[in-house]
């Protein structure tokens, strides 16, 4: 039932994934790619380039997306509404509640605990996503990419669309 | 009847606005929640958006939307909630289907092929920027020896005895929710 696999998919990652969007990415590729093999790490890496460029959260558009092109408009719908509608409901029937808790000790390690692991699990795939490039386009091409696209991103604080563009008018002239 | 159609617009407007400026996803955009539901429409007061917020943040899943469904569900009821959150995801969630199928479309060609290989290496650095910032969180509050240590077990769990990070995480939270708090009120009690 592809329904089913494609709301587990999206709902596990997006119920223990603390640390809003970003810290869901990883969760996602574990299931999107690593245990269902909807998408190659390929095909993932060009969706997180695209969907970093377009503005709204990413969970939304990777889920969205992923959705449509597991199972069309019915799989885009489910896996959103997966993404979307379980912390919203809980905000909304427990706001009370949630509000007496705010400062415990316990809900703070939740988030705080949880850190290092999401840390280890983006490290993973920054790891795998410089080894697809590396058997792809080689070691020097990916290198002369990554260094630029560092440059931008992390020396001159760039939006995120400008270091994609560059990625892909280096991709579309040099590497084709 | 018209005043509710009009507040369900005026959501639907504020709501695709916001989806439509968020660049830099849910965290970045905030600041422009703020600047509709509090400047804007007055909505809430300043202490009940930020209320909001802290209660948003102590749940999982992405910000925006949460802070979207909660906001519409004050002013609109189960209608506004629905609305908000479909103003501020859908329009993008539909540009990048037609973005990323017009380029699979294309793929057999070579400069397409070119430039998704050229992407990679930037979605590569844009994962490690990622990596560097959950690190430096996580080393403020616990310490770059305890960050690394439970780094290093996950890691071990995962990768090594390919546990699902699903179970790993669940293990995390539950530790969280078990550990005792701590007991100021006795301290006081004493001192008093």
């Amino acid at each position: 039932m592809i329904y089913l696999d494609l709301f587990l998919a999206f709902f596990i990652p997006n119920i223990i994934g603390y640390g809003g969007g970003p810290a869901i990415i990883p969760l996602i590729e574990n299931e999107v790619v690593g245990r269902y093999g909807w998408l190659t790490s390929q095909q993932f890496a060009e969706a997180l380039a695209l969907g970093n460029t377009l503005p709204s959260p990413i969970a939304t558009k990777m889920a969205g997306y992923i959705g449509h092109e597991v199972a069309g408009v019915g799989g885009a719908l489910v896996a959103t509404l997966a993404t979307v509608a379980p912390s919203l409901i809980l905000m909304l029937v427990a706001l009370g509640t949630l509000y007496r808790y705010r400062d415990s000790i316990k809900v703070k390690s939740m988030s705080q605990w949880v850190r290092p692991v999401i840390m280890v699990l983006m490290g993973y795939l920054t790891w795998s996503f410089l080894d697809e490039g590396v058997s792809n386009a080689g070691w020097m091409h990916t290198a002369i990419v990554g260094v630029v696209a560092c440059v931008m991103l992390v020396w001159l604080r760039l939006h995120p669309v400008w270091a994609v563009v560059a990625g892909l008018v280096y991709g579309g002239l040099l590497l084709g | 009847m018209s005043s509710t159609l009009t507040t369900q617009r005026h959501l639907f407007t504020a709501f695709l606005r916001i989806g439509l400026l968020g660049f830099g996803g849910g965290p970045s955009m905030i600041p422009l929640v703020h600047a509709e539901a509090v400047m804007r429409h007055q909505w809430m007061s300043d202490d009940e958006f930020s209320d909001v917020l802290a209660i948003g943040n102590t749940l999982p899943g992405p910000i925006a939307t949460k802070m979207a469904g909660t906001i519409g569900y004050r002013v609109g009821g189960v209608m506004g909630c629905i609305n908000a959150v479909v103003a501020v995801i859908v329009p993008c969630i539909v540009a990048m289907m037609v973005l990323l199928g017009l380029f699979t479309r294309y793929r057999d060609q070579h400069w397409i092929q070119g430039m998704s290989e050229g992407v990679i290496p930037v979605v590569m650095v844009m994962m490690g920027q990622l990596t560097w910032d959950f690190f430096q969180k996580s080393r403020s509050v616990l310490g770059w020896v305890a960050t690394l240590v439970m780094g290093a077990v996950a890691g071990g769990l995962i990768y090594g005895l390919d546990i699902h990070p699903g179970l790993v995480i669940g293990a995390v939270l539950a530790a969280a929710l078990l550990r005792p708090e701590k007991r100021r009120k006795r301290r006081a009690e004493v001192r008093s």
